[in-house]
């Protein structure tokens, strides 16, 4: 399912991704990417989302939408709640289209360092 | 027992080095007019010298002749046996194999002697080029070789700069003997710059941080400082010491007062262990135990404690947190498991922690006015039992004993020398109906760690193609060369989301080295030369893990291995960043409500390592390593390491400068 820069009661009521007509438009994954460098998210998921020992595995198959949201704006464990102020909704929308265009990796059986 | 020194009769005049110095001065002057006297080589002053010859017609006898036209023999300057030569003698008794150091000249006459009457063996000395990197060598060292090495330095200024890897060595618990050279006399020291580098205490400056320390004053003084020094590192828990080396002292002669100079034997210390009474109650509410779990970070000293642990954890059929301050327990064994894992205990058993108070508690660096939240990661009738040597050594102005834990147990004790009792009295508590379920938690323990283990394989997966490469195929493609041979991964800097000590199936006590111990950046390159050496003499493949930030604290130290011939893969994490901090400067934007100002980096002004992006395969190429990079797609790496391990193979360090994900 592709995002819609609908993302959220928040974002709703701010009309934002709205389009003039009413509807919504898709966000674009490829802006994702770039605001999710630009906003510090590589540092603990890693460039795809990948995540690690700071930071959880956010890709493939991203939580869904209003959860993660809620999230990132009101996280009160190790991750810094991102506030509107500092990831507007648009590139909140977009990074969540990034994350939910990751592919899928392959299985680990069919990597042989991963059998060793 | 003592032990007489053969070279302290002297037949030559005794000299004061401080009336030496000022004879120098005489004698400067009185060569300038007089011809040398070739029968004096065993005078070393102008008031020593022959008569002057009275006048001849004659002409010259050939020996006369051979003694005015003839190269003068040059004259000791120092008569009588060197001080210096006695303190090698000591050293010499006590086994120490290298001396790695950064040369100065308060510690010339100690370095001349060392070199020239002690041969250069017992200890060999190693150049340095940074008094950080010699003890930061000396600390990895230890943790392979299991013997300690000693470091000279300028008491002074090289000292400031030894002093963060003596506070990692501190913390990790590792003996390192440190002499700083220094002269006290104020009246006779040279001006300027070596009284700029003197000083009243020298030691005052690692005091909190060193197990013991010492100024000895005389050479009889000296032999049994540098024993004790000796002894007081080497008993568990370990750590670092100080001797302030008077210059004078080393630079004079051998008194002749009478008193015969003499070594004292060094006896090494048996550890402590835990109090009978306290290991019985251990043992009775381990036996009693419905979830017991031990938690380890430094308890295997040796290769026999990891053995020792083994034994424990069957007998219990309980999980083995391994906290990684060393190789404390096999990672293919089944009741090896996640930190996770006291959350659901009953029974926590903590061995030689550095944190036990963050074992059983979390810490959320988040919250409404920026002073985190606390957690308790336990429930609240969970006992707590602790065996800890470092209880033993606690200071009071550095905060690595953390934030205080109440346990019900609590034994200021080396936990390896405790092990024996404990088992033993484990067995005995534990009774026969306990045993059938015991052996059940045990089935339920194996089952899931192998359903974790497919978890973490999957979880490895992810990102696997990346570029930057991923550190999960770092670290698996730097297995898959080394796998076959005797390896020793002897440090892992940077983070690399422990994927070495989630997927290699490390069972010895060399094959993980544990960290720093202080957490001071600037540990890894020096510590995985140091362990590199200790795996050479013994024939094992070392490799390292080997991040960007920590490399160019001292880089020097790869000059030093390339010239000591000690071969090294340094795998390099080069995430171009400081990512330690990176997130914490993000964090207090985001507090804030602030936008980080990135500059024209990645990550916060001030915490990338990029623009221009340094070339790390050239600068280790420029100190004599054979190197490879920058290596950024995942398919090059596994060729790259292969030929990297055919280099150190031979002898030679190797680094791959590999760019890779954040962690």
């Amino acid at each position: 399912m592709g995002f819609v820069r609908a993302f959220g009661p928040a974002a709703l009521a701010a009309g934002l991704g709205l389009l003039p007509g009413g509807g919504a438009f898709a966000a674009s994954a490829e802006k994702g990417k770039a605001a999710y460098v630009q906003h510090g998210c590589w540092q603990c998921h890693g460039f795809q989302g990948q995540g690690g020992v700071a930071g959880k595995a956010l890709a493939p198959d991203p939580i869904a939408a209003e959860a993660f949201s809620a999230f990132v704006r009101g996280s009160n464990g190790p991750m810094p709640p991102y506030p509107e102020k500092i990831l507007s909704n648009d590139d909140l929308a977009d990074i969540y289209a990034y994350l939910q265009s990751i592919p899928k990796p392959a299985d680990h059986k069919s990597i042989p360092l991963l059998n060793q | 027992m003592t032990r007489k020194v053969p070279a302290q009769k002297d037949p030559r005049p005794e000299v004061s080095r401080r009336k030496f110095l000022a004879g120098v001065a005489v004698a400067g002057v009185a060569t300038a007019v007089t011809p040398p006297v070739a029968n004096a080589a065993t005078q070393a002053t102008s008031t020593n010298a022959s008569p002057a010859r009275l006048p001849s017609a004659l002409p010259p006898t050939m020996q006369v002749a051979a003694a005015e036209t003839a190269t003068p023999k040059e004259l000791p300057r120092i008569g009588g046996v060197p001080g210096s030569d006695f303190m090698v003698d000591v050293i010499k008794t006590l086994d120490i194999k290298y001396l790695p150091s950064n040369c100065a000249s308060s510690f010339r006459a100690i370095h001349e002697s060392l070199i020239n009457y002690g041969g250069n063996k017992m200890p060999e000395f190693l150049t340095c080029t940074h008094e950080e990197s010699a003890v930061g060598l000396a600390h990895g060292y230890f943790k392979v070789a299991g013997k300690p090495l000693m470091t000279l330095c300028h008491g002074t200024v090289g000292l400031q700069h030894a002093t963060m890897a003596i506070y990692n060595a501190w913390c990790d618990r590792v003996p390192v003997i440190v002499v700083g050279g220094n002269d006290l006399d104020a009246a006779h020291r040279p001006p300027g710059v070596p009284t700029f580098h003197s000083a009243q205490d020298i030691n005052a400056i690692v005091r909190d941080y060193t197990k013991w320390d010492d100024t000895p004053v005389g050479l009889q003084h000296y032999a049994q400082s540098f024993v004790r020094a000796y002894k007081i590192a080497m008993t568990p828990p370990y750590g670092p010491v100080a001797i302030s080396l008077d210059a004078g002292l080393q630079q004079e002669p051998i008194q002749k007062n009478g008193e015969k100079l003499y070594i004292p034997r060094y006896v090494a210390s048996s550890p402590p262990q835990g109090d009978t009474g306290a290991v019985k109650e251990a043992a009775r509410l381990l036996a009693n135990a419905e979830r017991p779990v031990i938690v380890v970070d430094r308890a295997a000293r040796t290769a026999n404690g990891i053995t020792l642990l083994v034994q424990l954890a069957e007998l219990l059929q309980a999980p083995v947190v391994d906290m990684g301050g060393r190789m404390n327990f096999p990672k293919t064994h089944y009741l090896s498991r996640p930190p996770t894992v006291v959350n659901n205990a009953d029974v926590v058993i903590g061995m030689e922690l550095s944190d036990f108070w963050g074992v059983v508690n979390a810490y959320i660096d988040n919250g409404e006015h920026g002073i985190g939240i606390n957690q308790s990661k336990i429930k609240p009738d969970t006992k707590l039992i602790s065996i800890n040597s470092s209880e033993l050594i606690t200071k009071a102005n550095y905060q690595d004993f953390q934030r205080f834990q109440s346990v019900d147990v609590s034994m200021p004790a080396d936990a390896e020398a405790t092990l024996p009792a404990l088992i033993e009295a484990l067995k005995s508590a534990i009774s026969n109906d306990r045993k059938a379920a015991i052996a059940k938690r045990g089935e339920a323990i194996k089952k899931a760690y192998a359903e974790g283990k497919e978890r973490t394989r999957q979880t490895a997966a992810l990102a696997w193609d990346a570029s930057p490469i991923s550190t999960a195929r770092l670290v698996m493609e730097t297995y898959a060369q080394i796998k076959d041979l005797d390896w020793s991964l002897v440090a892992s800097s940077g983070n690399v989301s422990n994927w070495h000590q989630r997927l290699w199936p490390m069972e010895k006590h060399y094959h993980w080295l544990g960290a720093s111990g202080g957490y001071g950046v600037g540990y890894g390159a020096p510590a995985s030369v140091g362990a590199a050496l200790a795996n050479r003499d013994l024939g094992r493949f070392s490799v390292s893990i080997q991040s960007d930030g920590d490399l160019m604290y001292a880089p020097g130290v790869l000059w030093t291995a390339a010239k000591h011939k000690i071969p090294l893969l340094a795998v390099m994490h080069n995430n171009r960043g400081y990512h330690q901090e990176v997130m914490h400067v993000q964090r207090l934007s985001n507090f804030r409500s602030r936008v980080a100002n990135l500059g024209n980096d990645m990550g916060p002004v001030g915490t990338s390592i990029e623009n221009p992006d340094i070339e790390y395969h050239k600068l280790a190429e420029s100190m004599g390593w054979w190197a490879k990079g920058p290596i950024k797609d995942p398919a090059e790496l596994g060729p790259a390491i292969k030929q990297a391990v055919a280099v150190v193979k031979s002898g030679q360090p190797a680094l791959l400068n590999v760019w890779t994900q954040p962690r």
